[in-house]
């Protein structure tokens, strides 16, 4: 079980960017972040878990582990991988009810909405969709 | 006289600011800006002249339909072709393709039959001819290309066979640059008996283009990549071939006769034209091209080389990175990668920068199949661009490179 819930993340993540006036140190930290992700697993890293996008590609493994799902991820972009992080960072490690709900505001406070719009096709977009039916999918099986 | 600070006061869009930076748009391939002299053009006629053309007897209408007929005459004097009546505005470059697969493919084109294209078209010129094919049941055949971006054509001539029925081929490569060398292709095609569709998007807005020098069948082209409106473009047609081709579209305007029996088609051009089209488009692209012909088409080219050329230098300097489309004949178009960094990225730093570029794989796939890439990092100049804009674009892949490498 986590302390924080997924809210309490999200506005965590919404204050570190607040120290942020400058796009460069935003992306400084995004790099940062996509990083020091943890690596998924190499044998995860193929079209099975793939989530195409025009621009960049976005790959996610999800597991249920006592009760809470484990996510992770990677991408071919570096800033992409960075957001990926976030997201990881907010969803992973929670009850698949809380993920299947989740209302990610986060993005959008910290200036990166434009990341997410459909027509960017970053692979984020339907990342954060594929995470949340992970959540619906595990969420009916234990049921 | 080219006078590169009065032609900037010409495009209003070049004014803003982006990020805190000011503008600086290197993404005319993709679409281009628009001088004051279209945007005015534009308002004007809606404020003053805005009628429905070949429709009323009205005093507005006849002044719109003449106005607009005279576009057609301006569109043709631009790519000198012979007759008026064999240019059919379309919604652009895609529509107009479109339009060439489904009626010549509709008389001409037989199961078994072949199509040739190259291996750098846009999507808009593969996508047109695998429906047909669908349709059809006829092949494509494709004309390779070289490391350098140039099309290999060792076996062009013998690609031609008895079934083959259309040359379909990219006048300038949207993503490598390459000037295509058409006019020797087209004798070969004509040659073999096969006419050729030349896909001049990315052609007709940095040179000279004459269509009956070139002696193509068809040419096709987008207003808004020629500094005209969105929403138009152009089909030109050898009369021969428009008039034996079915029309694409059915509708108002392009029938003399309609009982539930039988339509009798309407004349050229009109036979083509089918409902209301955009007129005002069409006047807005014949003031775009009154205005590239006042700059001065010849210098244009000249000017736009020599920048190129400079932007070519400087880009090489800076190190790891690589271009894409190299070939001794191009226009200014620059397609890259700096070694270990994702297009992406560099495009999100770029940007953030105020620098338009385009990253991706600029709807030309097999061209980033052919050299085993995801995309490029692509930067289109116009004849608006200038050196300084060049070195800032120098400074931000240094930039780039700083932050990612
Ligand atoms: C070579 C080429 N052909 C066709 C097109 C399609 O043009 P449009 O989207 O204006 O129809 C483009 C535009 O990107 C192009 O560069």
């Amino acid at each position: 079980m986590r302390s924080m819930t997924l809210n309490e993340i999200q506005d965590e993540i919404i204050d570190d960017f607040e120290l942020f006036d400058e796009w460069m140190d935003k992306y400084n930290y995004l790099i940062e972040l996509g990083n020091q992700l943890e690596p998924l697993n190499p044998k995860h890293k193929n079209n099975e878990y793939l989530i195409e996008g025009c621009q960049s590609k976005v790959w996610l493994h999800a597991e249920l582990d006592n009760g809470s799902v484990k996510f992770t991820a990677d991408s071919d972009a570096i800033i992409t991988k960075g957001i990926v992080a976030l997201l990881v960072k907010v969803m992973s490690g929670r009850k698949p009810e809380e993920i299947k709900d989740a209302d990610l505001y986060f993005i959008d406070r910290i200036g990166l909405k434009e990341n997410l719009s459909p027509t960017r096709s970053n692979g984020l977009l339907a990342m954060m969709k594929q995470m949340k039916l992970y959540g619906l999918a595990f969420f009916v099986r234990d049921e | 006289m080219f006078d590169i600070e009065k032609i900037r006061k010409d495009f209003p869009i070049l004014q803003k600011k982006v990020y805190g930076n000011s503008l600086i748009y290197l993404d005319n391939g993709a679409t281009s800006q628009k001088p004051r002299a279209v945007i005015e053009k534009i308002s004007s006629f809606y404020s003053y002249s805005n009628s429905s053309i070949h429709r009323g007897v009205h005093f507005l209408s006849e002044q719109a339909t003449a106005e607009f007929e005279s576009a057609r005459n301006r569109v043709k004097e631009f790519i000198n072709a012979e007759q008026n009546h064999e240019i059919i505005f379309t919604a652009g470059t895609t529509a107009s393709i479109n339009s060439v697969a489904f009626s010549f493919g509709e008389k001409y084109i037989k199961a078994g039959d072949e199509i040739i294209l190259t291996e750098m078209e846009h999507h808009a010129n593969i996508v047109p001819w695998q429906m047909l094919c669908d349709r059809k049941g006829c092949k494509l055949k494709i004309v390779p290309i070289n490391d350098n971006g140039d099309l290999l054509l060792d076996g062009f001539e013998k690609m031609f066979t008895p079934k083959t029925r259309i040359l379909a081929m990219t006048h300038v490569s949207n993503a490598l640059g390459t000037i295509n060398p058409v006019k020797e292709m087209i004798k070969t095609a004509h040659a073999n008996n096969v006419p050729v569709m030349v896909d001049g998007a990315q052609s007709v807005q940095h040179g000279v283009v004459d269509v009956r020098d070139l002696d193509c069948d068809f040419f096709v082209f987008s207003g808004h990549k020629i500094y005209g409106p969105t929403g138009i473009g152009v089909l030109y047609g050898k009369e021969k071939w428009l008039e034996e081709m079915p029309p694409y579209q059915g509708g108002g305007d392009m029938i003399k006769n309609v009982t539930f029996e039988k339509t009798i088609y309407n004349d050229l051009p009109f036979k083509f034209e089918a409902g209301t089209i955009n007129y005002v488009g069409a006047i807005g692209l014949a003031a775009a091209l009154d205005y590239l012909s006042e700059t001065g088409r010849e210098e244009i080219e000249e000017y736009e080389s020599e920048l190129s050329g400079y932007a070519n230098k400087r880009l090489s300097e800076v190190e790891g990175l690589k271009f894409y489309g190299t070939s001794a004949n191009k226009i200014s178009i620059l397609s890259f990668l700096i070694e270990g960094i994702h297009q992406y990225d560099a495009g999100m730093i770029i940007d953030k920068l105020g620098i338009a570029v385009r990253t991706g794989t600029h709807c030309a796939q097999p061209v980033m199949d052919h050299f085993g890439i995801d995309g490029t990092i692509r930067a289109s100049l116009a004849f608006y661009n200038t050196k300084e804009e060049i070195d800032r674009l120098y400074d931000a892949l240094l930039k780039v490179k700083q932050m990612l490498g």
